[in-house]
Order: C-alpha cells, then sequence, then structure tokens
C-alpha cells in the first residue's frame, strides 16, 4: 500500500499544475478564518460576523464543513487530470507493462483521493479548532467536540465526489471533457429531479427520495446549509411569522447511499480499465 | 543436465559470427533450456476483424528472436496482450513456464511498446526512479543504464524536451533498468533518422552481446536478418513461418541465365529434371532449382545441348524476396 502511495505522489510531486492547485486549495481552505474579520458598519450600526455566533462550538464543525466544501472543485481538478493525463501521455500502458496491475494502478488512484480527502479533513479540523478556541462563547471539551459527525460527512462529501472525478476520468479520457461530464451529470441530476418533483409525483415526497439516491445530490444531502440555523437569521424569521423547521443532522442513509456510490465508482473505474484493450 | 547449464552459458556469450551456425544445434536442444515465454492459440478479434489467429510459438532464453510482418499484421496486438494491456480473446500464454502472475512476470521483462511513453514534465532521472519504483528495484542502476544510451549528460533534463531518438534511448535505458530476462522492442528505430537508428542498432547489439534475451518486432527485413537468431514471420495476424533465421533460406536459389537464341535457352531448361521453374523478363530466363547444382553442371548441360551461355549467375532469394512470397500467399488466399 505505501508502495502503491509512492508511486503516485512521486508522479504528483513534479507536476507543477498538481503542486500549485493543491497548495491554492489549502489557502483558500484557511482563508474561512478571514471570514472572522468581515464587518460592516451600516450607519451607526456595527456589525461583526464573527459575533453572529458562527464560530460558536459546536456550530462551527457544520458552518465550516459546508463553506468548505465547495472548495473541494480545486482539488477535484487534481484528481481529474491525474488519471486522464496517464491516458493522453499514455503513461498508463507504459506503468502496465512495466508490471503495475490494473488492480494496483486503481488502487493507487484511490488510495491518493483516500489521504488528499484525509488531509483536508484534518486540516479543517484543526483550523475550525482553532477559530472556535478563538471565538466562541463555550470552550467546555463536552461541547467542542459534540457534532463531530460533521467533520465525518465533510470528509465522506470529498471521497464521494472524488471517487467521481477519478471515474469520470476513467471513463472521458481527457480533463476538459471529464470535468465537462460531471457538469453536465450535476444538471441532469437537477432536470431529473425536477421531472419526477413537478411532472410524475407532484405534491408527494416521492420525488425528493428518489433523488436522495443520486450520487452528487446524495453527497449534498450530507451536509445541509446551515444558514438558516443562525441565531440571527432564526430570529429574523420568527419575527415574519415563519419559523423554520428543518433537519441538520447528518443521516445514517445519506452516509451509506454515498459510501455505496463511492464503492460503485471504484468498482466501475476498475472494470472500466480490465475491459479495454490500451 | 551439466550439459544444459554448459549451453547456456556458452550461448550467453555467443557472437554474432558463430550464432548462425550454432542456431541448428540451438533447436535441437530448446527442450531443456529455459522457456521464458509461451504462446498457445493466441486469439484477438476486434469485432469481426482478427487481428491475431491462433498465433503460437515460444521463446527460449539465450536467443535472439525476431517478429516480422507487414503494418497491420498483429504484430503490436500480440505484444500487447502478452504484455498486458490488450485482452485477449482466446488462446493462452504464460510467462516463465507460469510460475507467476503476469504483473508479476512483467518486473522482469523490459518492454518498449511504439512510442517512448513517460511523464513530460518529469526529468529523465525523475521517470527512471518512478520505473524502479514500480518495478521493485533499486535505484543505484539509472546512471549506469543512462550511460549505456548515451543519455548521461541530458539526465536532468526534462522528458519534453528531448528529440525523438533521445526518448527512444531513454525508453531502452528504462527497460533495461531491471536487468531483464527478456527485451521487448516493438519497431525501435520507427520514426528515426539514420543515425537514430544506427544508434539504436548497436545499443540492441551491445545487449544482445551480453547474453540478453531479445524479442523484437520490427517490419524491416534487414533489421531483423542483421540482428535475430529466429524469426517468427507473421501475415494477417497468422504464422506464416518460425525457426532459425537461415532456416527461411532453405531452398535451392536459382539461376539467372542469358542466351542469343532465348526460346531455344527455355526450352532446354524446362527439360532439364532438376529444374522446378523457368520464367522469362526481357531476356532474362530466371530458373529455380528443385534439387541443388552448380552453375558449372548446367552450364556443361547447356553447351552439350548446342547453346552457348551469355551470361550466368547462380543466386539465392533474399530473405525479402521470400518474406514478400510468403505474405503473398496469404494476400491470395
Amino acid at each position: 500500500m505505501l508502495r502503491l502511495l509512492d508511486i503516485e505522489f512521486h508522479k504528483l510531486r513534479y507536476s507543477r499544475s498538481a503542486k500549485i492547485l493543491v497548495f491554492s486549495y489549502f489557502i483558500l481552505l484557511s482563508f474561512i478564518a478571514l471570514i472572522a474579520s468581515i464587518e460592516f458598519n451600516i450607519g451607526s450600526l456595527e456589525f461583526r460576523v464573527a459575533d453572529q455566533g458562527i464560530f460558536n462550538f459546536p456550530f462551527i464543525w457544520h458552518f465550516n464543513a459546508y463553506i468548505a466544501s465547495f472548495l473541494k472543485l480545486f482539488l477535484a481538478i487534481v484528481i481529474v487530470s491525474m488519471i486522464s493525463n496517464e491516458y493522453s501521455n499514455r503513461t498508463l500502458k507504459q506503468n502496465l507493462i512495466d508490471g503495475l496491475s490494473k488492480k494496483e494502478f486503481i488502487s493507487s488512484k484511490f488510495l491518493t483521493v483516500l489521504v488528499l480527502s484525509v488531509a483536508s479533513t484534518l486540516f479543517l479540523f484543526i483550523l475550525s479548532l482553532i477559530l472556535g478556541l478563538s471565538f466562541s462563547d463555550d470552550t467546555e471539551v463536552a461541547v467542542i467536540f459534540s457534532d463531530m459527525e460533521y467533520i465525518f460527512a465533510y470528509f465522506l462529501n470529498l471521497t464521494g465526489f472524488f471517487a467521481f472525478c477519478m471515474f469520470a476520468g476513467m471513463l472521458i479520457k481527457r480533463s476538459a471533457f471529464a470535468l465537462g461530464f460531471i457538469f453536465i451529470w450535476w444538471v441532469l441530476e437537477n432536470i431529473a429531479y425536477g421531472i419526477l418533483k413537478w411532472r410524475l409525483f407532484r405534491e408527494t415526497e416521492i420525488a425528493d427520495k428518489i433523488a436522495g439516491f443520486f450520487p452528487l445530490e446524495a453527497m449534498s444531502k450530507l451536509l445541509v446549509e446551515p444558514f438558516s440555523r443562525l441565531g440571527a437569521v432564526q430570529m429574523a424569521a420568527t419575527q415574519i411569522g415563519s419559523a423554520i423547521e428543518k433537519d441538520y443532522s447528518v443521516h445514517l442513509t445519506d452516509i451509506l447511499i454515498v459510501l455505496g456510490w463511492t464503492v460503485i465508482f471504484v468498482f466501475l473505474s476498475y472494470k472500466l480499465l480490465k475491459k479495454r484493450d490500451l | 543436465m551439466l550439459g544444459a547449464i554448459f549451453f547456456k552459458n556458452k550461448l550467453s556469450v555467443l557472437n554474432s559470427v558463430t550464432k548462425a551456425y550454432l542456431s541448428s544445434h540451438i533447436t535441437n536442444i530448446s527442450s531443456i533450456l529455459e522457456t521464458i515465454l509461451k504462446i498457445s492459440r493466441l486469439t484477438k478479434k476486434f469485432g469481426s476483424l482478427t487481428a491475431v489467429d491462433q498465433l503460437s510459438f515460444s521463446i527460449q532464453k539465450g536467443n535472439v528472436y525476431g517478429i516480422l510482418g507487414p503494418n497491420g499484421s498483429g504484430k503490436s496486438t500480440t505484444l500487447g496482450m502478452i504484455l498486458n494491456v490488450v485482452n485477449k480473446t482466446s488462446g493462452d500464454f504464460s510467462w516463465f513456464e507460469g510460475f507467476e502472475s503476469t504483473h508479476e512476470a512483467l518486473k522482469k521483462v523490459g518492454a518498449i511498446i511504439e512510442h517512448p511513453n513517460f511523464y513530460p514534465y518529469m526529468t529523465a532521472v525523475q521517470n527512471l526512479e518512478l520505473v524502479c519504483k514500480i518495478k521493485g528495484v533499486k535505484k543505484e542502476r539509472i546512471e549506469e543504464k543512462l550511460k549505456i544510451v548515451n543519455l548521461l549528460d541530458r539526465k536532468d533534463s526534462k522528458f519534453r524536451t528531448f528529440s525523438l531518438g533521445m526518448k527512444q534511448r531513454l525508453a531502452i535505458a528504462s527497460a533495461l533498468l531491471n536487468d531483464p530476462e527478456i527485451l521487448i522492442l516493438d519497431e525501435p528505430t520507427n520514426g528515426l533518422d539514420p543515425e537514430g537508428i544506427h544508434q539504436i542498432r548497436e545499443i540492441i547489439r551491445k545487449i544482445a552481446a551480453g547474453g540478453t534475451t531479445i524479442l523484437l518486432a520490427s517490419h524491416l527485413l534487414d533489421e531483423v536478418e542483421k540482428v535475430c537468431t529466429h524469426v517468427v514471420i507473421i501475415g494477417k495476424g497468422k504464422k506464416l513461418y518460425s525457426g532459425p533465421v537461415d532456416g527461411i533460406n532453405a531452398s535451392h536459389g536459382f539461376f539467372e541465365l542469358k542466351a542469343k537464341n532465348t526460346d531455344l535457352l527455355i526450352q532446354i531448361l524446362e527439360g532439364h529434371p532438376h529444374i522446378a521453374k523457368v520464367s522469362e523478363k526481357d531476356g532474362l530466363v530466371t530458373a529455380i532449382l528443385a534439387d541443388p547444382m552448380e552453375p558449372e553442371t548446367i552450364n556443361e548441360y547447356i553447351f552439350e545441348k548446342g547453346l552457348s551461355l551469355s551470361y550466368l549467375v547462380k543466386r539465392r532469394e533474399s530473405l525479402e524476396e521470400q518474406f514478400l512470397e510468403l505474405t503473398k500467399q496469404t494476400h491470395s488466399a
């Protein structure tokens, strides 16, 4: 396993574009901290984002995980191109000739996906911990380490999405088209949902249930938007007389669906490679 | 058994002069030599097209093999299958008598297929380090191998800055990293300029002299003729011939003759029992022999029949002519 990671790391280490993308990803990730310094001055009213409770434990886990999950697109580019470049440089063929098995090739790519997801999750965990300790009203240990499932959901969100990217790269073989494929897939999921919701199963929950099985939809359901949980927003809502009732928790079904898709994507990538003549 | 070991060592120091002489003896004892690769009834179909058709041959340690065939005859597909990058349709192959899986066996093989494939953003050394990691060999050999292919002074240049000849040489260095049991080369001189071709052939010759088993696929006859001891000729995916390179020249050759009275000459020749076929073109008569015969004999025979020759030459078919003859047969078949 270490040998496979070593091989893949060797490939990425010398690629300037991969290095730039990974570095800028982690730099952008740490920019979440900058939200703390956002201040508005509306007349005499001074408004500081950090004071609105977004950095309160345990809410910060949810909030940061949600914001950070958008930045995964940077790493998605790295993952798609680390697959498709093997095709366009024909190095995949050479790797196999040199004695790497197809299984080892897929394993080395998926291990890299796991390492990137773990690294990103760890980074987010430490960043949130520091931010929380600086700004949170409540710093009891029991409170700090509650709601940790959002960090796990973040990890799964990344892993599932990257597995999808890996599969897209294997299927399409060209980075730009593979990224296009991911975008088109997202559009198709939304169209399919629209048709289900507004044509086939009007005014029922069936459409949402079915859409919950779509890979990208299931991944995004892992992390529900956290903004309406904020005290200020809740207050505003009650004032206009519509209390927000929403389930923000991480559901086991969603976890299982994303895990399922991850396995399917890795397995399909392997099957695809196995079947292909290079 | 001692004899076999002795012979193996002997084989490894063969030079090109004794190679040809020994090759007939080698085939006799080949069954006790180590088999590196055995292919049996290997077949590949792309849709309705059969690219490789029931191909069988085996490769013994210490020989230099050539796979000869025109473009599109299935050479690369065959190599692709044994190298784990093309899926076979049916048939079988086994590396090193089948004791290990294909990808494990490939770690003991050095192979270059058509284009040199490396990571363009890495330097020569970085690329070779990666190959070392895949094959599980020590990095210490990199400099030594780069020296063999004359790339030591460019070792820290990025691969994308290399010329085709340099890329091909780097590919050879990469294939040699694990001191392979067998070196497989697919059209190694394709697209190179004369100097590049010369350099590559010199390198191949050196490696062959060191006793490494080589499998060389080519559509160039003189390349195969110059380097190989054994040849497998394929056309349209079928095996047409396999055996020692000299074996292909086993025919008795032919005479080229000229006389003032061409019609009489043809008539006399057709009457001779040892002549299989007579043809004529622009006054030059070609007589193909059915049995061995010296030019003196035919000269005397014709003179006795009352005709003087103005021109007589005995020739053997070149490998090229025989190769064309062989591949033509499959076209008409």
